[in-house]
């Protein structure tokens, strides 16, 4: 009996000390995470880096940085378009990290500002998409269009690009497209063609 | 048998042993001058409603139940509070730009709407917290005339 109980205490004491170190363990491992996280970020913008270069080598003037959101953000649309919740997953992520990614540091301290926002925002909604249903995917992407087009009217884009609108869902929406024909991506097949065009950027 | 015993009692030592575990419970005396409710004009009702239905899991300041004394209970609601902060801290609404503001407007409104928020596992035990249709609609009104028009 007298075994029994020294056992039980030592018990409960190697298990105090484990559970504790455990937990801290933990939280050294969520820093590293974060941290390499950055650094994934940081090797990601020297590739993107690496893109833009070549991009601009390839056209000339335009914002390689600027371009690849856009290039995430019309793919994210198209899964959209096609109902596909699990491909608009996995864009969200990769339209997240490119915000991440976008180079403010040559516009004026204003647009700075604004592009910061823009990018605060934009990211969040692009997370979400990662994790939610197709329905609420939509719900962000219209904020998320706003986003990208307010970020369009300050980094320009040598795309041009087809501002279309839906004027059922919820009480009027926009998104932006590179092609004139309307395909919806708040609706997808269910109402495919539903829009119109309302502006041309470029 | 004895195997039974032994087994029985590792469980509870554990389940005693995680009983020291210190939680960092999420209370703090100070509002921030940021806070929803002092940067805009709240009617009282609806500062009311948010204390109770909202504040828990998004401000800097939980009302905890007894229960949280409990563990593993009081990790899984420190999960649920750091989460909540995250999304949404009413706390720290005026640092939010006024795109972000607007889209928590927007998400909340949905969620109330929808009534995904607040949560059923909280209005289960938290029974005032829950929001009937009158109340409901006092919030999504007011919120929608906080939207900054641009």
């Amino acid at each position: 009996m007298k075994n029994l109980r020294i056992l039980t205490v030592t018990l409960a004491i190697a298990s105090v000390i484990f559970t504790t170190t455990s937990c801290k363990d933990n939280k050294k491992e969520q820093n590293n995470v974060s941290e390499d996280h950055s650094e994934m970020n940081n090797d990601n913008s020297d590739g993107h880096h690496d893109e833009e270069k070549k991009e601009i080598a390839m056209s000339g003037n335009q914002d390689g940085n600027a371009e690849s959101v856009l290039k995430d953000y019309f793919s994210l649309k198209d899964a959209l378009v096609s109902d596909d919740n699990e491909k608009a997953k996995g864009l969200g992520t990769t339209l997240a990290k490119s915000f991440g990614n976008l180079d403010t540091s040559k516009y004026s301290d204003n647009q700075k500002t604004e592009l910061k926002e823009i990018i605060e925002d934009a990211t969040e909604h692009a997370e979400h998409i990662s994790e939610s249903d197709i329905k609420h995917q939509r719900e962000h992407f219209k904020i998320l269009s706003k986003d990208i087009t307010d970020m369009v009217a300050i980094t320009g884009t040598a795309t041009k690009l087809y501002e279309q609108f839906c004027p059922m869902y919820d009480g009027g929406t926009a998104w932006l497209s590179t092609k004139e024909e309307v395909r919806n991506p708040y609706y997808g097949s269910q109402m495919l063609k539903c829009g119109k065009v309302q502006r041309e950027i470029n | 048998m004895k195997i039974l015993k032994v087994i029985a009692i590792i469980a509870l030592v554990v389940l005693v042993g995680i009983q020291f575990v210190p939680t960092e419970p999420n209370q703090n005396d100070v509002t921030p001058q940021t806070d929803f409710m002092l940067v805009n004009e709240v009617p009282i009702a609806i500062q009311n409603q948010f204390k109770v239905s909202c504040y828990d899991c998004h401000s800097n300041n939980t009302n905890y139940p007894w229960y949280n004394k409990v563990q593993p209970v009081a990790w899984f609601l420190e999960n649920h509070i750091k989460e909540g902060k995250a999304e949404l801290n009413f706390n720290e609404w005026e640092n939010y730009s006024d795109r972000r503001k607007n889209s928590k407007l927007r998400s909340i409104i949905k969620q109330i709407e929808n009534g995904e928020m607040p949560m059923d596992s909280y209005t289960l035990i938290h029974r005032g917290a829950k929001l009937d249709s009158l109340a409901k609609n006092e919030i999504i009104n007011y919120m929608n005339n906080l939207k900054i028009k641009n």
